[in-house]
């Protein structure tokens, strides 16, 4: 359904984007995870015919985003980063006009809408300006979605969102994914990523990996331990004296690390009780995406 | 169709939602009425003169009384000798000095030229002009009662005794505060409606949509085209009945003049639009980009005809100016289609230019 | 242990709506203090009335010893602020940034000198010094940032989702700084949506519609919660009152 092949950018000084390229098949939930700056957003800009790249093809359902963008544009839903809504109108007014700018009504297509939009309808007066985040965010994803796009693009949806709604909302684009729309979501939080069929990591305009998130977990093939002890401060400092771990970083309550070998976790643990820490706990873990990705490479 | 319909409705709401910009837009032009054509006006009024002639002198006499009856002018001093003139301006805080040459009734009934000296405070440039004018006018309109023969006055007397024969200063005004409010709604609002959806980031959407180009653009256009018309009507109404304005030339020739004025402008806003990326830069470009040249080099203030020829020269692509003396031809002097035919032809050839400009720089991708 | 930060039953009402609702808790010297809770549930309203910023409609609170109601000129004098969306002018270069900020708290110029090359190093910029903000990694940027709302050394330094959207790596060498504020006695206030940041903190609290619906040490936290991670304390919490208006 989109095919991204060999895609670079360049803005004057900096290379957003260097020869990057994904498949995304029909009725895919495809994440690309990566931090801010990273070249995410001139991706989504690409995909979505905004912008030309200096090299490299996009195809949308076979269609070129050079040759055939008019057609793309009839075919595809996209919510930009910041939600793109008429403040001053009210929330029913946004819905009507995006469905008329894509010559179609809000009855034609409600059926894909109703999940999302029944949510807000109790406040269809309203002005979107006045609307909670959460709720401009439902009104903008079903404005993305009234004409009945074969691929929806989502730029970063979920940014300075706290946790539960973030969760809510991916709860949402399951129901979508389900409806057989095509999924292109982008996110800086990695823990989202296994709610993706499959991910794009992307670093610094280049992608690092492309796989299912298990497999990018399975293809870890550096060994990685937490460690846990009362002072945890103190122990980030000590480990990374440790000759026997590579680097350090604090992961929530534990520390993990990488070290060449599973048998230096015993020499590890002495030195560390030499040092005092108390209730000390080193165990071997498998990675989480977010380990994937700072130990990428 | 159905598309663009609701586009413009769209664009409609905006608007009206926006309830302090449509009362501006609405009051904008009562008030510049009210300021040019009452508060602001150049017509002079008590302007102290003190005159010097040769003592006994009939026709200087005869002329004082005159000037001295008129409302705008009061007479305060006679001088016999117009030695140190200079001094007068200081201490009796004299605006002007009339100086009738010796022997000048004598001169006239020979049939020769006598001279008349007008001597101005010039720190006001404008008060001093019109002052000059006045005054010779009403030396030509006596030399010619007496002489019953076409006076050597300057042209240019003539034509505002002609047309203007109050010496009105507001007439001027009306025009300009026409191009004025025309170009500021057309030009800033467009321009500013097209860069807040760029700000907001519904431009993306609305480029990422199969909506066409065109139909943003005349979805934009529209409204402010109607609300233009209003202020158009609002104007020439307000002119006629409180200002006493004429409208000598044909009222259709100056709405159909008016109207091309406004695609004009309206295409200067759309054109600015494709240049900046944010309301306050649309602002200041349509603003005051567009206002001062309207204000100053239209003609409205200062008469294009005294300025520096690089001004002029300016003025030349300032749309407004054209503008301005067409709307100046029909409704002050009553002039008909073929004598504006050059300033029809100008506007019609920036329209055709701006349109272009702006359909090459509308974009349909981003940067 | 001082008290850095406190409130008494401190409230803030717009209209009918009660933003914040009777809010009391203390802040030690040199502590880090999460300050959690979900979108709209009154976080920067109540952080806004700590940095002087906005007037509660009840109850009291101090900053630094200073009253939040009448002496805010002072507790300004007194905090640091940075935030995820203000930072640092991204049109004026690395040292330009230092110095304007520095020069707004009214640095002598020797020190600031003196300073800004410290910072420098340590941020390993002195070769990108007179690079524009705006070319600069948002990582790194942060960094620089929260260097820049230390500067003048304020009692408490106020972090309102200072972390957004930057890389992994860079995110943790942000709470090492934090860290290390703290270790010199600056009491850091900060808000996240990361919930692994949140196990960082030495207390935190968690605010649900106005009211803060819990506060403790994250160990003691999940312990009461029998929850394994911050993230599931956040869910039992929070979600409840969820997809309400």
């Amino acid at each position: 359904m989109v095919k991204v092949e060999n895609i670079s950018k360049a803005f004057k000084k900096v290379q957003a984007l260097n020869d990057v390229s994904f498949h995304a098949e029909k009725g895919e939930l495809f994440g690309i995870i990566g931090p801010d700056g990273a070249g995410k957003t001139t991706l989504f800009r690409i995909m979505t015919t905004l912008t030309i790249p200096d090299n490299g093809s996009v195809l949308i359902n076979n269609r070129s985003i050079l040759k055939d963008y008019m057609e793309i544009r009839k075919n595809i839903g996209y919510m930009p980063g910041r939600f793109a809504l008429y403040q001053d109108l009210t929330v029913e007014e946004n819905l009507n006009f995006f469905a008329s700018v894509f010559n179609t009504t809000i009855e034609e297509n409600y059926h894909l809408v109703k999940g999302i939009y029944s949510h807000i309808a109790p406040f269809k007066n309203r002005k979107a300006g006045k609307l909670s985040g959460g709720m401009k965010q439902k009104l903008a994803l079903s404005c993305a979605l009234i004409h009945k796009p074969e691929v929806l693009f989502l730029d970063e949806p979920t940014t300075g969102v706290d946790p539960v709604s973030r969760k809510e909302f991916w709860d949402m684009l399951y129901d979508l994914k389900n409806m057989g729309i095509t999924i292109i979501v982008s996110t800086p939080y990695m823990d989202e990523a296994s709610r993706c069929d499959r991910i794009a990591l992307i670093k610094n305009g280049a992608f690092i990996d492309v796989d299912t998130p298990e497999n990018i977990i399975n293809n870890f093939k550096q060994t990685l331990i937490a460690l846990k002890a009362d002072n945890m401060r103190q122990l980030l400092k000590d480990v990374r004296k440790c000759s026997q771990i590579k680097s350090a970083f604090a992961f929530g309550a534990e520390i993990h690390a990488v070290i060449d070998d599973e048998d230096k976790i015993e020499d590890i643990n002495n030195q560390l009780k030499n040092l005092d820490h108390k209730n000390i706990e080193i165990y071997r873990i498998s990675p989480a995406i977010e380990d994937c990705y700072i130990w990428s490479r | 169709m159905k598309q663009l319909l609701s586009f413009i409705k769209k664009e409609v709401l905006h608007i009206i939602r926006d309830k302090r910009t449509i009362l501006i837009l609405l009051i904008m032009p009562v008030v510049q009425i009210m300021l040019f054509g009452f508060a602001m006006t150049l017509e002079v009024k008590n302007i102290r003169v003190a005159v010097s002639y040769q003592y006994g002198d009939e026709l200087a006499e005869k002329i004082t009384a005159r000037i001295s009856a008129s409302e705008y002018f009061d007479i305060v001093k006679t001088i016999n000798n117009p030695i140190n003139i200079s001094s007068y301006f200081i201490k009796e805080k004299i605006d002007t000095v009339i100086v009738f040459s010796d022997g000048f009734s004598n001169e006239i009934y020979k049939g020769g030229t006598p001279a008349v000296q007008i001597i101005n405070d010039a720190s006001d440039p404008n008060q001093a002009s019109t002052v000059t004018s006045y005054i010779s006018a009403i030396i030509s309109s006596f030399q010619n009662e007496i002489a019953g023969a076409a006076s050597p006055v300057r042209i240019n007397t003539e034509l505002k005794m002609l047309y203007n024969p109050e010496l009105k200063g507001s007439y001027n005004f009306v025009p300009g505060v026409m191009a004025l409010v025309l170009t500021l709604i057309c030009a800033m609002m467009t321009s500013i409606s097209i860069v807040r959806e760029k700000e907001f980031g519904t431009m993306e959407l609305l480029l990422v949509s199969p909506m066409k180009p065109a139909y943003i653009i005349i979805s934009k256009i529209v409204p402010y085209f109607i609300i233009s018309t209003i202020n158009l009507l609002t104007i020439i109404a307000l002119a006629v009945m409180l200002l006493d304005m004429p409208v000598r030339g044909s009222f259709t020739l100056l709405m159909g003049v008016s109207f091309l004025f406004i695609f004009v402008s309206l295409t200067v806003g759309i054109f600015i639009s494709s240049l900046v990326a944010n309301q306050a830069a649309a602002m200041l470009i349509a603003g005051m980009g567009m206002m001062l040249p309207v204000m100053l080099l239209s003609g409205m203030l200062f008469p294009l005809d005294s300025m520096p020829k690089f001004l002029q020269v300016i003025a030349d692509f300032v749309p407004a100016s054209w503008y301005f003396t067409a709307v100046k031809k029909i409704m002050i002097e009553g002039q008909g289609f073929m004598n504006i035919t050059k300033e029809i032809i100008i506007l019609n050839i920036m329209l055709a230019v701006l349109v272009i400009a702006s359909i090459k720089k509308f974009k349909v991708r981003l940067g | 242990m001082e008290q850095v930060i406190v409130t008494n039953n401190l409230t803030k009402k717009f209209g009918s709506f009660t933003a914040v609702d009777n809010i009391s808790f203390y802040v030690e010297k040199g502590e880090i203090f999460g300050f959690l809770g979900a979108n709209g549930a009154g976080k920067t309203t109540a952080m806004r009335m700590l940095c002087g910023l906005s007037k509660p409609t009840a109850g009291s609170g101090s900053v630094a010893g200073y009253d939040i109601s009448k002496e805010y000129e002072k507790i300004k004098k007194n905090i640091g602020y940075m935030s995820q969306k203000f930072s640092l002018y991204e049109d004026l270069t690395v040292s330009e940034n230092i110095k304007l900020f520095a020069g707004i708290y009214g640095m002598p110029l020797k020190k600031i000198k003196e300073k800004s090359a410290q910072i420098l190093e340590r941020l390993e910029l002195t070769d990108r010094k007179d690079t524009l903000v705006k070319y600069i990694p948002t990582g790194w940027k942060q960094k620089l940032a929260f260097s820049v709302a230390v500067f003048h050394e304020p009692k408490i330094v106020f972090l309102d989702e200072p972390t957004g959207g930057v890389d992994p790596e860079a995110r943790r060498q942000f709470w090492e700084m934090i860290y290390e504020a703290a270790d010199n006695g600056i009491t850091i206030f900060v808000t996240t949506h990361y919930m692994d940041e949140a196990e960082y903190c030495d207390r935190i609290s968690i605010m649900v519609q106005g009211k803060i619906a819990a506060l403790a040490a994250p160990k003691d936290m999940k312990k009461e919660y029998n929850a394994a991670t911050m993230d599931e304390v956040f869910r039992k919490l929070v979600a409840g009152t969820f997809n309400q208006e």
